[in-house]
């Protein structure tokens, strides 16, 4: 549905996104992580239309967007990072005349703002002028206004900035309802947003992609799987002996917690059983083990590793 | 087409949402009402003071009517319409609303063709107020004085105003800041007004050409009730530049940052 080559865009002498490439599958939730200024609104706003690339190329639903704009446009939702509402209209008024530019036909224009605000929970507030509308009901306007046309792609810059938590949840809960009938790219800075959305992540990173997977691979593979913590007391001189010869230890880190215990932090190689391996050795050598988990490797520590190792190349 | 009209609608609904459209309809008319009142009682005191006069001349009031209140009328138009033009694309800046527009499936010319005739429609009920004048000038004046004239007057200030109006848009689509497209807007007029007057004197080359570009010299066949069609090719020239700018400064987003 989309196909995105070596796309690349400079504003002078800054390179805001360097030799990107993806595609995106009919019906798929794409999230695009990536701390602030890495490109994501870049690369959004070349698929939307607002302003070409300075090289690559572009092709969404089968139009390329720099060659045959208007029909990729047509096909095209898009929300900015602020909706791009007039507050003075009423909701109603407002998704008509999106109707309108957007090439609905005049005949299906009401039928299709209807159907838009109820999508979107704002039956209800279709007479409400926007500049009454809060914060996340505005979101919803601009959710809406992506949707008239039947696009069949949306893309979504940061749908869930400065929204309320309940709102954020009820936000992602209509863009998961969305995918399927379009295909969705969502961008965020907020991680658990990713892994709850989205069927495949893109991390990026100073204007280049560095990872692209499912939230679950990404955590798993990339960062080499899980991590024991341990809590114990004992001779910490001898620790490092006893840690290396257990087999499937990775690097650790310790740390002091309350009174003369120590915190542990082991990573375990290729997902390994480590933890009744280390108990018995702790236990053997002296120490007192108060207490062992086991801990999935967050998709935050993922992040950061890899926009961190990013930048000290 | 439906395009077009789509934003031309809202365009025009915009400023009649806003206070701006209301105080700008109210200052003109109540300033243009006052100046008609007092060019018409200054000439009805001239003409019957000529008639008590040793040697009466020949006065055609109508005429003298018609030709200060446009030459009036432009200077109002002149003050007023940087504030109808100054929103017209800033404001889609500044709101972000511009990338909307710049997302949907419209053209960049039936965008700002659609925000162009929005205004001048506005314009043109700004100007409704003139033909009522034009009534009421006729209905009372004996022997009943030639209505086209004041028509061609009429013509005269919505064409000086459409070529204004696409100034403004063009402005106005270089910035996100509203005061400073309205303050520009009325330099670029003031200096199109005056650019004749460093011109008198020589006929040298470069004083035709300030003549010719200076955008009242144009109106002033208008306002004595002459239609030159050199005129009507300026102005619409004018109109065509202006847009054609606004057109390439949209494009311009492809770079800017």
């Amino acid at each position: 549905m989309i196909q995105v080559e070596n796309l690349t865009k400079r504003y002078g002498s800054r390179t805001a996104i360097d030799g990107v490439s993806f595609e995106v599958e009919k019906g798929e939730i794409l999230g695009f992580l990536g701390p602030n200024g890495a490109g994501k609104t870049t690369t959004m706003r070349i698929l939307s239309g607002f302003f070409p690339a300075t090289e690559g190329r572009a092709v969404v639903a089968g139009f390329d967007v720099s060659e045959q704009p208007l029909e990729a446009k047509r096909r095209t939702g898009y929300l900015p990072e602020n909706p791009p509402v007039y507050t003075e209209m009423d909701v109603t008024s407002y998704l008509r005349f999106v109707a309108r530019i957007k090439g609905v036909k005049s005949a299906d224009v009401s039928r299709r703002a209807s159907y838009a605000m109820e999508r979107c929970g704002l039956s209800e507030h279709e007479d409400r002028l926007i500049k009454h509308l809060s914060k996340g009901y505005r979101q919803r306007v601009g959710l809406a206004q992506a949707l008239i046309h039947d696009p069949d792609v949306l893309i979504l810059d940061e749908p869930t900035i400065g929204l309320d938590p309940k709102q954020i949840i009820e936000v992602r809960e209509l863009i998961r309802s969305l995918a399927g009938d379009h295909t969705v790219i969502l961008s965020t800075h907020i991680l658990p947003e990713v892994s709850m959305t989205c069927e495949r992540v893109i991390i990026i990173n100073n204007g280049k992609i560095v990872a692209v997977d499912t939230p679950q691979n990404l955590t798993h593979q990339l960062a080499g799987g899980t991590r024991v913590e341990v809590e114990v007391s004992g001779p910490m001189e001898q620790l490092s002996n006893v840690l290396t010869r257990i087999e499937g230890v990775g690097h650790y880190g310790t740390s002091a917690a309350s009174g003369d215990r120590f915190s542990l932090s082991i990573e375990a190689e290729d997902h390994k059983e480590i933890r009744p391996a280390i108990a018995r050795e702790l236990v053997k050598n002296g120490f007192d083990v108060y207490s062992i988990r086991m801990e999935a490797i967050t998709l935050e520590e993922v992040f950061l590793k890899l926009t961190t190792e990013e930048e000290t190349e | 087409m439906r395009n077009l009209l789509a934003i031309l609608t809202k365009e025009l609904k915009s400023l009649f949402v806003s206070p701006i459209a209301y105080v700008v309809l109210a200052v003109f008319y109540g300033v243009s009402g006052y100046f008609f009142y007092i060019i018409l009682s200054f000439y009805a005191q001239q003409s019957s003071m000529n008639q008590f006069g040793q040697a009466p001349y020949p006065m055609d009031v109508p005429t003298m009517v018609v030709g200060s209140y446009f030459g009036v009328l432009s200077t109002i138009l002149l003050f007023l319409l940087p504030m109808v033009t100054m929103g017209i694309f800033a404001e889609e800046r500044k709101r972000g609303t511009i990338e909307l527009l710049l997302t949907s499936p419209i053209t960049h010319l039936q965008l700002i063709l659609g925000k162009f005739l929005g205004v001048i429609l506005f314009l043109a009920i700004m100007l409704l107020p003139a033909i009522l004048k034009v009534l009421l000038l006729y209905t009372y004046s004996d022997p009943q004085p030639a209505v086209s004239p004041y028509l061609i007057g009429i013509l005269g200030a919505f064409l000086l105003g459409g070529s204004l109006i696409a100034v403004g848009v063009f402005i106005s689509s270089l910035t996100e800041n509203q005061i400073v497209a309205a303050a520009a807007t009325f330099g670029v007029f003031i200096i199109l007004w005056v650019l004749d007057a460093s011109a008198d004197g020589t006929t040298t080359v470069v004083n035709e050409v300030l003549r010719y570009l200076s955008v009242l010299n144009h109106y002033e066949d208008f306002t004595k009730g002459v239609f030159d069609t050199q005129h009507l090719v300026f102005y619409l020239s004018f109109v065509f530049l202006g847009l054609f700018l606004t057109s390439l400064s949209l494009d311009s987003e492809k770079w800017r940052k």
